[in-house]
């Protein structure tokens, strides 16, 4: 039963990093329609620049490691909205695969340039919050667990604030609900555009650092994997939903941490194809999706 | 092509041919022409898909792993238990079993087309994308841990059977399958399907099944292609069958235009000499692929070497 339990924080600990990028994922899929290949590599950017920003600040603080936290997201929220700027604008109302190519150009261009600048050697984070860990119950919980919770919750909140009560938020739904009507009724659809990449993107730089807190060996091409699995948890709660995108990074997290810990182990990062190829099978729109029908 | 049986006919004798010359040929050349074969292969067969049937996938090198394991599996398990030792046996025999276990590693990769393509086909492109990705992943994961295909350590002391013979063979009959498939009245459906889905199924035809065959088909030549792949490079272990594999192909089909057979092949033969070249700057290849893959889609989306089509929209 203990060992359950700690199982499942760990799976829970890691299901709100997929959350976070997944949640990037299904915001950029609402307005533009298309997978951003390259959300997996801000992810990546965002725990190099707390491998940096972690060197300026004094190690293993609160306000230190809140403070790098903040200067990933900022510079990766403006690096996707450079991103968007250069390489996505010129393809708007081009063909789907045009841009998920150009996506995946992006993709490879961060990872290869990355590991020329930064060589592909694995690098460690420096402890950016106050370490320790602590009995509760029968389950040991470590403070990067609850920094990894707790910001992850904190920033979902802040997000359904944001898109449910601000008036940018409502521009996004209007543009994901229908991009024409939107630009009828005088929203500047660049803009929304714009700063839904800058806050996606924001995320998944959140998402790097906590992921880089629990498994502090960093490298160039480690967004590739968590890209995947968060994609696949976008999809598992229904591309373009937002709360979906939490609840299936979450199952996700959970599901591949109870592998992880079983006989099966050496699969873990095969399961969560399998559950994308299960979802796509039994239920193509995703958990919280609604079914749409394709008119002419 | 008036007679395109007759050229599939003369494509064949041609690499007999080159075959009788090979050992005249700098053995250098010979190694980077067979390497240009596989990459053709690889590239015409992903055209079939990613161009003219115009869905996209990017698993092209988990086919090609499927091909290269279970062929080898043959030439190295099978074969030896039905036939005893090859090494001895004459050169038809070897041939013989050669061909057999090229056709075992593409029936096989077919297989695998099918039963990633029957769930996936009926979604659209960025999420096929995604999952043939995935399943590309998969198969390596599964290859890795497999002992008796040799774990992550893969598989050694494949036999040496390919050659430029049957590079060049294959080229030929995938050329020509490929280009005879679409031509056909059958065929057509394929482009069909690539302008507009919702139009074909108005029309009567089935896309899905379209897409399934197309499918099939282009992992059968992927496996045909890691086949000669293993039995040309003797050792082939899960990693190198890996994303960054399926993206080059996918490179060859972009920079040739997707659709366009010739583009295609011209692609494969450059971007295989290219790095050959380029030695120095080995480490800047997926930069440059990147670049441009990204260029490319923003400047020229159907392709370098392809004059551009006008009216129809891609």
């Amino acid at each position: 039963m203990s060992e359950f339990l700690q199982q499942l924080l760990n799976g829970i600990s890691l299901g709100a990093i997929y959350a976070l990028i997944a949640l990037g994922y299904t915001m950029v899929y609402g307005v533009l329609r298309f997978i951003n290949f390259a959300h997996a590599d801000l992810f990546m950017v965002g725990a190099f620049l707390g491998y940096f920003g972690g060197r300026l600040v004094p190690a293993g603080t609160l306000l230190g490691g809140l403070g790098v936290l903040a200067m990933a997201m900022a510079g990766c929220a403006v690096l996707g909205m450079v991103i968007e700027r250069l390489a996505y604008r010129p393809l708007r109302g081009a063909p789907t695969l045009n841009v998920l190519i150009t996506a995946i150009g992006v993709s490879l261009l961060i990872e290869y340039s990355g590991q020329l600048m930064l060589g592909a050697a694995p690098r460690t984070l420096p402890d950016l919050f106050p370490v320790g860990r602590f009995n509760l119950g029968p389950v040991v919980v470590s403070t990067n667990q609850l920094v990894v919770i707790g910001v992850a919750v904190l920033l979902m909140i802040g997000l359904e604030l944001i898109v449910h009560r601000t008036r940018i938020g409502t521009a996004m739904r209007a543009v994901a609900l229908n991009p024409r009507a939107a630009q009828l009724v005088g929203i500047n659809n660049d803009v929304v555009i714009s700063f839904t990449f800058g806050l996606g993107s924001a995320l998944a730089g959140a998402g790097g650092i906590l992921y880089a807190l629990n498994y502090p060996s960093i490298d160039p091409l480690m967004g590739v994997m968590p890209g995947l699995k968060a994609f696949v948890a976008a999809v598992l709660g229904g591309i373009g939903n937002i709360p979906g995108a939490a609840l299936g990074g979450l199952l996700i997290g959970v599901v591949e941490t109870y592998v992880g810990g079983s006989a099966w182990s050496t699969y873990k990062d095969a399961i969560a194809f399998a559950v994308l190829i299960l979802v796509l099978l039994l239920r193509p729109a995703g958990l919280l999706g609604r079914v749409t029908v394709e008119k002419v | 092509m008036r007679h395109p049986l007759l050229l599939l006919l003369a494509a064949l004798g041609a690499s007999g041919l080159v075959a009788l010359a090979a050992p005249l040929l700098n053995p250098y050349y010979l190694d980077v022409l067979i390497g240009v074969g596989i990459n053709v292969i690889l590239a015409v067969s992903l055209n079939l898909v990613n161009g003219y049937t115009g869905q996209f996938s990017l698993g092209h090198a988990g086919f090609m792993a499927v091909g290269a394991y279970l062929s080898a599996a043959v030439s190295l398990f099978l074969a030896p238990a039905l036939f005893g030792d090859l090494a001895e046996a004459g050169g038809l025999v070897q041939g013989t079993a050669f061909l057999f276990a090229l056709l075992v590693g593409g029936g096989a990769a077919a297989g695998a087309g099918l039963l990633v393509g029957v769930p996936s086909l009926r979604l659209r492109g960025d999420y096929l994308a995604l999952v043939t990705l995935g399943f590309g992943e998969i198969i390596r994961v599964i290859l890795q841990n497999v002992e008796v295909l040799g774990g992550a350590l893969g598989l050694n002391a494949i036999p040496a059977y390919t050659n430029i013979f049957w590079v060049l063979a294959s080229v030929a009959v995938t050329v020509y399958t490929v280009l005879a498939l679409v031509h056909s009245t059958y065929g057509r459906g394929f482009l069909a399907v690539h302008d507009d889905e919702i139009a074909a199924a108005a029309v009567g035809l089935n896309p899905t099944r379209y897409k399934v065959v197309a499918f099939a088909v282009g992992a059968f030549f992927a496996g045909i292609a890691g086949g000669l792949y293993g039995h040309f490079k003797l050792t082939i272990t899960p990693t190198g069958f890996d994303f960054t594999r399926s993206i080059e192909v996918v490179v060859m089909v972009i920079l040739g235009g997707m659709g366009h057979t010739a583009g295609v092949i011209g692609a494969a033969v450059l971007l295989t000499l290219l790095p050959e070249v380029l030695r120095p700057i080995a480490e800047y290849r997926m930069i440059l692929y990147a670049l441009l893959l990204i260029l490319l889609m923003i400047l020229r989306p159907e392709g370098l070497l392809v004059r551009p089509r006008r009216g129809g929209t891609a």
